[in-house]
């Protein structure tokens, strides 16, 4: 089976600013593709080079199989939700989601009712009539995926695609385009720099990291089995154990991630053991945040909500899991 | 300690006054302007309107205070419709040429020019407006003249036959481009430019790259982006330069003056009717067709919505 996108080798260099570095990427069609990374690290980058609106100074992207290095954005089959949805200000909602079939010269009753399905699709039936500036952020972001959805797309990229909606609306935008991407089978590629929206929406997610993809997996891969220090740290919150901690612990050189909601309070059979201060501890409503310090460490421990902890200053020993300490692949 | 404090000085109670009542203070500052425009602009521009109703005795060549549509009939007079006709042409055609010529240089600007090129387009673009009208006026009919550097070129270049050839024809040529109404043209398209480009550039700054990115995503080759995007939302712009371009073409009477043929246009017509001829009421007549002009032209250009993406 073919990839819906493929990358070789692909770079896009700015004058001497590497944004993205020889990526290679494979996305099999019917994906739901999370790239993942901090504001510079390239992945907005390789979605403008997926939609054509970037060339890459080397390497080759495929789309379905097909060449696609050089072909103009007219010219591919795929479609973008811009982050600012980028909806056109003198057409009605209904004209704009119509635009795709408009300019492939698709009769006016048919694109029409394409149109208003479309609209349907994103829950935004009766709107077709009114003007871009008379919705809300909300509404506008499905404007803007009903206008690329309606041109039956084999891959649909999103930028940012929740990014400018609020906590409540974007939890909720979450389940749908999900649910929506199950339902069309059409590969989702989205960007994101927020690692809960990929981890939650995503099959698989790349994480990048100054122009590169360092690490590219499953949710559950990315988050229980970090490879470097980075995407321990990006990826929701480690203690990152240096060597010599890792190295009385396990008697392994390395270094190594603990995720703060592996901790146990006390000394547990089988466990490994950390000894240290609490240097403070506070409520977080469905949990404790404990701040230890281990030696010259400072690491970080989630408990239930329940569990008396010793006041702060007073010492304290946690246990772990040897399968929770997750080893490194930084060079010592 | 009391929190009033007794004999508050004149300006602070001034100030007192018109912070309590904003509407005042408004008036205060609307006064000048609105009786600078009520009465002497639009005063004089309504006795101005009354002058083109009255007419001047053939015989005694004073003007008749009695109202009648006489003078505006004269108005329709074979030879002064040509001059209106003249002129709308003329007006029609530098708008539709500036347009060609602002757009693209509107468009790197907007899309493409940053910092110091930035300031490099307006420098230019604005440079012309700072020196003096009659100035650049006369520089051009060196310029246009017979022995002037446009000859010059064209015979170096072997496209002198082509230049004679075009100062040959009917209407458009004449003994040389300064004396011809390709020249006036030229002239104006110069003159006039800045005004178009400056409010297209304006239009297109407010259009994010990101519309031209989702028409090229959607399917739209740059033709059809151009069509269906790029020019609706920069039609308010274009809209406003016509106005600029095409209302300065209809009034000057210095271009045609300067470089061109001996045929008037409306400007040259109106100072010589209330000049050498003393015709006021004449004279007033033709200053009104311009403003109509202009009233139908914004209201079509309203109509075919140049004003919607605003």
């Amino acid at each position: 089976m073919t990839s819906a996108v493929s990358f070789r080798a692909v770079s896009r260099h700015f004058g001497s600013v590497r944004a993205v570095d020889a990526v290679d990427l494979d996305i099999p069609a019917g994906e739901f593709f999370a790239m993942l990374g901090p504001s510079g690290s390239g992945k907005t980058t390789c979605l403008r080079l997926m939609a054509g609106f970037e060339q890459p100074t080397g390497g080759a992207i495929a789309i379905h199989g097909r060449d696609a290095t050089g072909l103009p954005p007219w010219r591919r089959a795929v479609n973008t939700v811009f982050q600012d949805y980028a909806l056109f200000p003198h057409m009605t909602i209904l004209d704009n989601v119509a635009y795709g079939l408009m300019v492939k010269g698709v009769d006016r009753a048919t694109r029409r009712r394409a149109a208003e399905e479309a609209l349907d699709l994103v829950k935004l039936s009766g709107y077709g009539a009114r003007r871009t500036g008379q919705l809300s952020g909300g509404q506008r972001q499905r404007v803007a995926l009903a206008r690329a959805l309606v041109n039956k797309p084999s891959v649909l990229l999103l930028d940012e695609p929740l990014g400018a909606l609020d906590l409540k609306l974007r939890e909720a935008m979450q389940e749908e385009l999900k649910g929506l991407q199950k339902a069309l089978g059409i590969t989702f590629i989205f960007v994101t720099h927020d690692q809960v929206e990929a981890l939650s929406m995503a099959d698989r997610v790349a994480v990048f990291h100054q122009g590169r993809i360092v690490q590219a997996g499953t949710p559950e891969e990315i988050y229980h089995n970090p490879r470097s220090r980075f995407v321990a740290d990006f990826v929701g919150s480690s203690n990152i154990m240096p060597p010599a901690l890792t190295a009385r612990l396990t008697g392994e050189r390395r270094w190594a991630s603990l995720r703060p909601e592996l901790l146990r309070l006390g000394r547990w059979e089988d466990g490994l053991v950390l000894e240290g201060t609490l240097v403070q501890s506070s409520f977080l409503g469905a949990f404790r945040r404990l701040a230890v310090r281990v030696e010259s460490e400072m690491l970080h421990a989630n408990l239930p909500a329940g569990v008396g902890v010793p006041g702060e200053g007073s010492a304290i020993t946690l246990s772990f899991d040897r399968s929770a300490l997750n080893l490194l692949d930084d060079a010592p | 300690m009391s929190l009033v404090v007794g004999a508050e000085p004149l300006s602070s109670r001034l100030s007192g006054l018109l912070w309590r009542r904003p509407n005042l203070l408004i008036l205060l500052l609307l006064l000048p302007p609105l009786l600078w425009l009520g009465l002497i602009y639009v005063g004089s521009l309504f006795s101005l309107l009354l002058q083109s109703f009255f007419s001047i005795d053939d015989f005694t060549g004073q003007v008749t205070h009695e109202v009648t549509l006489l003078t505006y009939a004269e108005l329709l007079r074979p030879s002064n419709l040509d001059i209106i006709t003249r002129t709308v042409t003329m007006a029609a055609l530098v708008t539709v040429a500036s347009a060609i010529i602002a757009f693209p240089v509107a468009y790197y600007a907007a899309r493409y020019a940053k910092g110091r090129w930035k300031a490099f387009f307006y420098l230019g673009v604005m440079l012309p407006l700072w020196s003096s009208y009659l100035v650049k006026i006369y520089a051009w009919k060196m310029i246009l003249s017979k022995e002037g550097i446009v000859s010059w070129l064209a015979a170096k270049l072997g496209l002198g036959v082509l230049l004679d050839g075009w100062l040959s024809l009917p209407v458009v040529g004449g003994n040389s481009l300064s004396v011809s109404a390709t020249g006036t043209f030229l002239v104006f398209v110069y003159i006039w430019l800045p005004y178009m480009i400056l409010p297209i550039q304006a239009a297109l700054e407010r259009v994010p790259a990101s519309l031209i990115e989702a028409s090229h995503d959607l399917g739209a080759a740059p033709g059809a982006t151009f069509r269906h995007v790029l020019l609706p939302l920069a039609l308010p712009g274009i809209a406003a330069g016509s106005i600029f371009t095409f209302s300065l073409t209809l009034g000057d009477y210095i271009v045609p003056g300067i470089i061109g043929t001996s045929r008037l246009f409306i400007g040259q017509a109106v100072y010589m009717q209330q000049g050498t001829a003393g015709n006021i009421p004449l004279a007033a007549a033709f200053s009104v067709v311009p403003m109509l002009i202009m009233a139908l032209y914004l209201w079509l250009a309203r109509k075919m919505g140049a004003f919607d993406a605003l």
